[in-house]
């Protein structure tokens, strides 16, 4: 990976979100949520980035992030060399012709009284509004073409397509710009099986002819292991492991990747009887009040004495590092 | 046979290239609403009401202010041109039950337009922005709330005398704090949905998105909500008028002719009748177009 060139760079970065409590009075302090909690990556250019964990484990807020959607509390956000977090709105916005994103809802992330040709053109007008009407056009059908959409459709509206289509609309507009980057956000979750091949395939084809590098947010392992280069595991808000691919999928190595893995069904269904489920005990802990030390120590197998004092880090290779005291790569 | 397939080719080729319009939500909402019988009824019965009242007065030889000095507390009648009768002044209730309605009309449709512009602009700006600006934004609301608006109308008559402008002013200063409310709770619940997100991802500016896709978003609402704040004004503005605070005579409104009409029912009924009848059509007209916009707009109310 070393040889190609470094797009993102994350450094511990730290989403906070502050939640006050209607009940109390209107002084009282409000409470942290640590929804992102010191999260450290790099993306390199043409690279998917898988990004899996369980619902409400701060995966969202982290694209959101990334993207600047929400504020980081600490840390940084990278990008060419730049730092996001400390730039200007005016010229974060400028970056936003460089990153872009695709939503979870297909149908939600479309504005409802818009046609599609303007849906997808609006990105292209409000960074060069000097475009005339005929040059946009164009420049839309084109598009539109690329994500398999028949140009002729440019005049409907998004109540009248189907979730895959609708999700192919908001890839048109998100490549519109000719980005380096594309943040997908569970871009697939809300679509039926069979159209969540047809997405995935169309996301790796259009990486692969515009050089695009992807960070690809999903629940479902199975998805990041067919179109990602490598692979961030989340927990609470923390990175517990990040390897490539090949590594992560091959040899878990985090109690709690080992646990995700094993709840992924096997194509062959010997092994699939065979297999045995490592079952997390207990609930996700609030992220208002994370466990001391490893986040996962309330559910982890393995915990000893140890993991409630120090707090581990992501240790190992490039290839594959993992975030546990009695575990390592 | 070869020529036979090109030219279907071409032909699929051409159709291909052909845009298929699409149909939009505010398409989708005009045909629900044209099936909607009692909604078009009434909307035919506003049309031709305010046809009546903006240009009927040339049906008539008699000006709104001349008295008929032979022909006082005198019946409806076709032969004396008296088609509603006359006042007590002997002044033609025909054109001067017109002439009410445009001021009543005028009154209403101004006072909601004003109620709209500046609480849809008001709600969707503060709910958008939302934080400290939204808290001031509403705190400051809730004071303009806190003022009795009865004694706010009598104080500005009393400083002004009495003046059709100052009603306006009156009734539309007060009423777009309701609209603020809805359109910043529409606004609040637009704002964590996706395609907002989405825009701002794409770089569009705060203003372009309040204008672009929330405005939009929230117009059925505030279609619906301004029509049926068009009869709520006539309402206020006859109450006013009733009152003796509304329009300077000889001007008059439907809710001053009904005043007037109250103080001689014993003998002349048709003084307060024909009025009566043309306001209770139209507040009647103005709910069920409010209505059907309502269902129309919003399908999965019904
Ligand atoms: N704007 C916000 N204000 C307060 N808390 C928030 C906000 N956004 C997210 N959170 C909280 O942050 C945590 C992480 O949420 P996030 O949406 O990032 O999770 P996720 O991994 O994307 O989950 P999912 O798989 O369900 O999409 C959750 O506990 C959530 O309640
Ligand atoms: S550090 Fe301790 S608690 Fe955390 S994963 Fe490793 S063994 Fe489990
Ligand atoms: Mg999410």
């Amino acid at each position: 990976m070393s040889d190609k060139a470094l797009l993102l760079d994350v450094v511990d970065l730290k989403v906070y979100f502050k939640i006050k409590n209607n009940k109390g009075l209107p002084w009282a302090p409000a409470a942290t949520l640590k929804a992102v909690d010191g999260v450290s990556l790099k993306l390199y250019q043409g690279e998917t980035l898988g990004v899996v964990g369980e619902s409400g484990c701060g995966k969202s807020t982290f694209a959101r992030a990334v993207i600047g959607l929400v504020p980081a509390e600490a840390g940084k956000v990278v990008w060419l060399g730049q730092d996001l977090t400390k730039l200007p709105h005016k010229e974060l916005r400028e970056k936003r012709k460089e990153i872009q994103m695709i939503f979870q809802d297909p149908l939600a992330s479309l504005n409802p009284r818009m046609t599609v040709g303007d849906i997808i053109a609006e990105p292209l007008q409000t960074f060069y509004p000097k475009l005339s009407k005929a040059e946009v056009k164009q420049q839309v059908k084109e598009m539109m073409t690329k994500v398999g959409l028949l140009p002729n459709v440019i005049n409907r509206y998004p109540h009248e397509f189907s979730g895959g289509q609708c999700q192919r609309i908001g890839i048109a507009r998100a490549l519109i710009l000719k980005p380096k980057m594309i943040i997908c956000d569970e871009p697939v979750s809300a679509l039926d099986v069979s159209i969540q091949a047809q997405v995935v395939n169309l996301l790796k084809e259009l990486q692969a002819e515009m050089g695009l590098s992807l960070i690809f947010i999903a629940h479902d392992l199975s998805v990041v292991k067919h179109i990602s280069d490598r692979v961030l595991v989340m927990y609470l808000g923390n990175a517990v492991e990040l390897g490539t691919s090949k590594a992560l999928f091959d040899k878990p190595t985090h109690p709690y990747t080992k646990a995700l893995m094993s709840a992924v069904p096997i194509p062959d269904p010997d092994l699939e009887r065979n297999k045995t489920i490592d079952l997390l005990e207990g609930d996700l802990p609030s992220p208002i009040s994370p466990p001391s030390g490893c986040v996962f120590r309330t559910r982890c197998p393995i915990a000893t004495e140890q993991c409630a004092q120090l707090k581990p880090q992501l240790e190992g290779t490039s290839d594959h590092s993992v975030s546990c005291i009695h575990t390592a790569v | 046979m070869l020529d036979n397939k090109q030219n279907s080719e071409a032909l699929s080729e051409f159709a291909d290239k052909l845009e298929i319009e699409g149909r939009s939500l505010w398409q989708d909402a005009r045909m629900r609403f044209m099936r909607n019988r009692a909604a078009m009824v009434s909307l035919g019965i506003l049309v031709f009401i305010t046809l009546l009242v903006a240009f009927g007065s040339h049906l008539s030889e008699f000006a709104f202010d001349d008295t008929d000095w032979g022909a006082m507390h005198h019946a409806p009648s076709i032969e004396s041109g008296h088609y509603f009768g006359t006042d007590s002044l002997g002044r033609d209730m025909f054109v001067r039950t017109l002439l009410g309605g445009q001021i009543s009309l005028l009154v209403g449709v101004m006072g909601a337009f004003v109620a709209v512009l500046i609480g849809t602009l008001y709600g969707a700006t503060s709910g958008f922005l939302g934080g400290t600006v939204d808290r001031v934004m509403m705190r400051l609301l809730e004071i303009l709330y806190g003022i009795p608006f009865m004694f706010f109308v009598i104080l500005l008559v009393t400083f002004f005398g009495r003046n059709i402008f100052l009603v306006f002013v009156a009734i539309g200063a007060v009423s777009w704090l309701d609209m603020a409310r809805i359109v910043r709770g529409q606004t609040l619940s637009l704002k964590n949905k996706e395609f907002i997100e989405a825009a701002e991802v794409c770089g569009v500016s705060k203003w372009k998105i309040i204008t672009r896709h929330i405005v939009p978003n929230v117009l059925g609402i505030v279609a619906v909500y301004a029509t049926l704040l068009v009869p709520q004004m006539i309402l206020t503005e006859s109450f006013l008028s009733f009152l003796g605070l509304g329009v300077q005579e000889p001007m008059t409104s439907w809710g001053a002719l009904l005043q007037d009409g109250s103080q001689t029912m014993e003998i002349a009924i048709w003084q307060l009748l024909y009025p009566a009848a043309f306001m209770v059509v139209t507040l009647f007209s103005f709910n069920y177009v409010g209505d059907g916009l309502r269902d129309a707009l919003d399908p999965k109310d019904r």
